[in-house]
């Protein structure tokens, strides 16, 4: 039965790394931008979230309505000023600007927030749990999957379906040929910004109820987040999910074996799987 | 003197550190078909792009029924109603043939063309069009490139090796089009290796060597050794 609980602990804490994932992964797809600062907007998103709960006296999942719209604006402006400059047939440039960006994130938030933990308080939520047969599941973790569930299913269906989708397809297959559709590249990129940074409000305000955080801890969440993508395989959405899920079970069947084993196992399986499928598990596109 | 529909003068571009194009005068009038030739690397390809404003060079001097468009971005070079058959044809290959065409109209421009036009004109793009466009043959890819540049009701369509790599019987069925496509008033840009081809259906050609305009003249009393001598370069 610990086995089983582990398992199923397993796959609804992939939810939340399939969130970190979901915005890295929607970006990687429509304009192959690796953006090393993604672990720190998450952390932004929560610090937003928590500044927005104190101002206003809200409930965090009411900050949401503030937080979503404010980090997309964000990712538009930081896609339209800076990002957008970046992008050519040189890969480095992204790397170190989304470097550079990622160490101006977490020393603002340090200088603003200061180096204590802080946490958003749910009350009751936090340790609410219903119990499946011998199992105990954690509300707020169900809800956590549920929500990655919707927000990859919701992802998915606008890349298909919708006029945006289409377009995020096209500059994505070759975004010369796009501009001749009269699609203006960088305001499509903005938009795949926009939409992921408020994906990543989500992300962040899940991490901020769920745990503590601090201005150190975007890099882990980086970490756990290009793993999911690399597992699920570039440029699928599900796949990222998946990919989450797998990081996850792996991290509590090691902390099941050993408390002290947790990231080892998640990193030591994605490295496997890195080893054994290069491209992940789904690839849809060549990196 | 017909009305100039695009006018060009001296271009200078470049593909990579190479200067493709060397003080190029062109014009093309409304409802005219003109033909580039040219040998490969004569710089037939880097003219198209240039025009479509794909280049990156803001200081051209190109001109779009006496607007300079020369500075414009190549959306907005699609918005002024520029159309550009890529070589190649270019499908978006994760987008289905009838969502290549829909993206194609998407610019909202209105005129004679739309879905049911385009399928009119090529009733196998709508029997396939639920299907990955890369699963076309290749005829069938050209002539959806094609539809999907009609689909935004272009002006001036440019036409970048229109037959290149085909079947005659595909070649046939994309010159037969063409007056259907020139019927409004659309002028037209081809691009063709075939010269007789290009002289048949053009009114007036332009025949490019390594960047510059070698010959130029109505294609009706163009003279094949002309031709031959500017295509080659031999003197």
């Amino acid at each position: 039965m610990d086995w089983i609980n582990a398992i199923i602990q397993g796959i609804l804490l992939g939810g939340l790394y399939a969130l970190f994932a979901a915005g890295l992964s929607l970006i990687f797809g429509v304009m192959r931008l690796v953006n090393i600062a993604h672990g720190d907007l998450i952390v932004l998103a929560a610090y937003l979230g928590l500044s927005t709960v104190i101002l206003l006296g809200v409930h965090p999942f009411l900050a949401l309505l503030v937080v979503i719209p404010l980090m997309a604006l964000i990712g538009y402006a930081l896609q339209r000023g800076i990002l957008n400059k970046t992008l050519g047939d040189d890969i480095l440039p992204p790397l170190l600007v989304t470097f550079g960006l990622s160490v101006i994130i977490q020393n603002a938030l340090l200088e603003i927030y200061s180096a204590d933990p802080q946490k958003m308080n749910v009350g009751a939520l936090e340790t609410a749990s219903l119990s499946v047969m011998d199992l105990s599941l954690g509300v707020l973790p169900l809800m956590t999957f549920v929500i990655a569930v919707v927000i990859v299913a919701a992802l998915h269906w606008m890349f298909y379906h919708t006029a945006l989708g289409r377009a995020f397809r096209a500059v994505s297959d070759n975004q010369d040929i796009a501009q001749l559709m009269g699609l203006n590249r960088r305001h499509i990129f903005g938009l795949a910004m926009a939409l992921s940074l408020a994906v990543t409000a989500v992300a962040g305000l899940m991490l901020g109820v769920r745990t503590n955080f601090d201005p150190s801890i975007g890099g882990a969440r980086l970490i756990f987040g290009f793993e999911a993508v690399i597992i699920g395989g570039l440029g699928n959405l599900w796949g990222t999910l998946i990919g989450g899920v797998i990081l996850g079970v792996a991290q509590t069947i090691g902390a099941q074996i050993n408390p002290g084993w947790q990231l080892l196992a998640g990193h030591l399986t994605f490295l496997v799987i890195l080893t054994i499928r290069p491209r992940g598990l789904f690839p849809r596109m060549t990196g | 003197m017909a009305e100039s529909m695009l006018h060009i003068q001296k271009l200078c571009a470049y593909y990579g550190d190479f200067q493709a194009l060397f003080d190029l005068d062109m014009h093309v009038n409304q409802g005219e078909v003109v033909a580039i030739i040219g040998a490969n690397a004569a710089g037939k390809t880097t003219l198209m792009r240039s025009i479509a404003g794909l280049s990156g060079d803001q200081s051209k001097k190109i001109y779009y029924r006496g607007e300079r468009i020369g500075a414009l971005r190549a959306d907005q070079v699609a918005g002024k109603g520029i159309a550009l058959v890529p070589e190649g044809r270019q499908l978006f290959s994760s987008l289905t043939v009838e969502e290549n065409l829909i993206i194609g109209g998407q610019i909202g421009r209105k005129g004679m063309w739309s879905l049911p036009a385009v399928y009119q004109l090529f009733p196998v793009l709508e029997e396939r069009r639920a299907i990955l466009a890369t699963e076309l043959s290749g005829g069938q890819q050209q002539m959806a490139a094609i539809a999907r540049a009609l689909m935004a009701n272009p002006k001036l369509i440019l036409f970048d090796e229109i037959s290149l790599g085909l079947a005659p019987v595909v070649i046939k069925t994309i010159y037969d089009a063409l007056p259907i496509i020139i019927r409004e008033g659309v002028s037209v840009m081809i691009v063709e290796q075939d010269i007789s081809k290009a002289l048949q259906f053009s009114s007036r050609f332009y025949c490019l060597q390594k960047g510059r305009v070698a010959l130029e003249g109505l294609s009706k009393t163009a003279q094949r050794d002309d031709i031959s001598r500017a295509y080659f370069g031999v003197h």
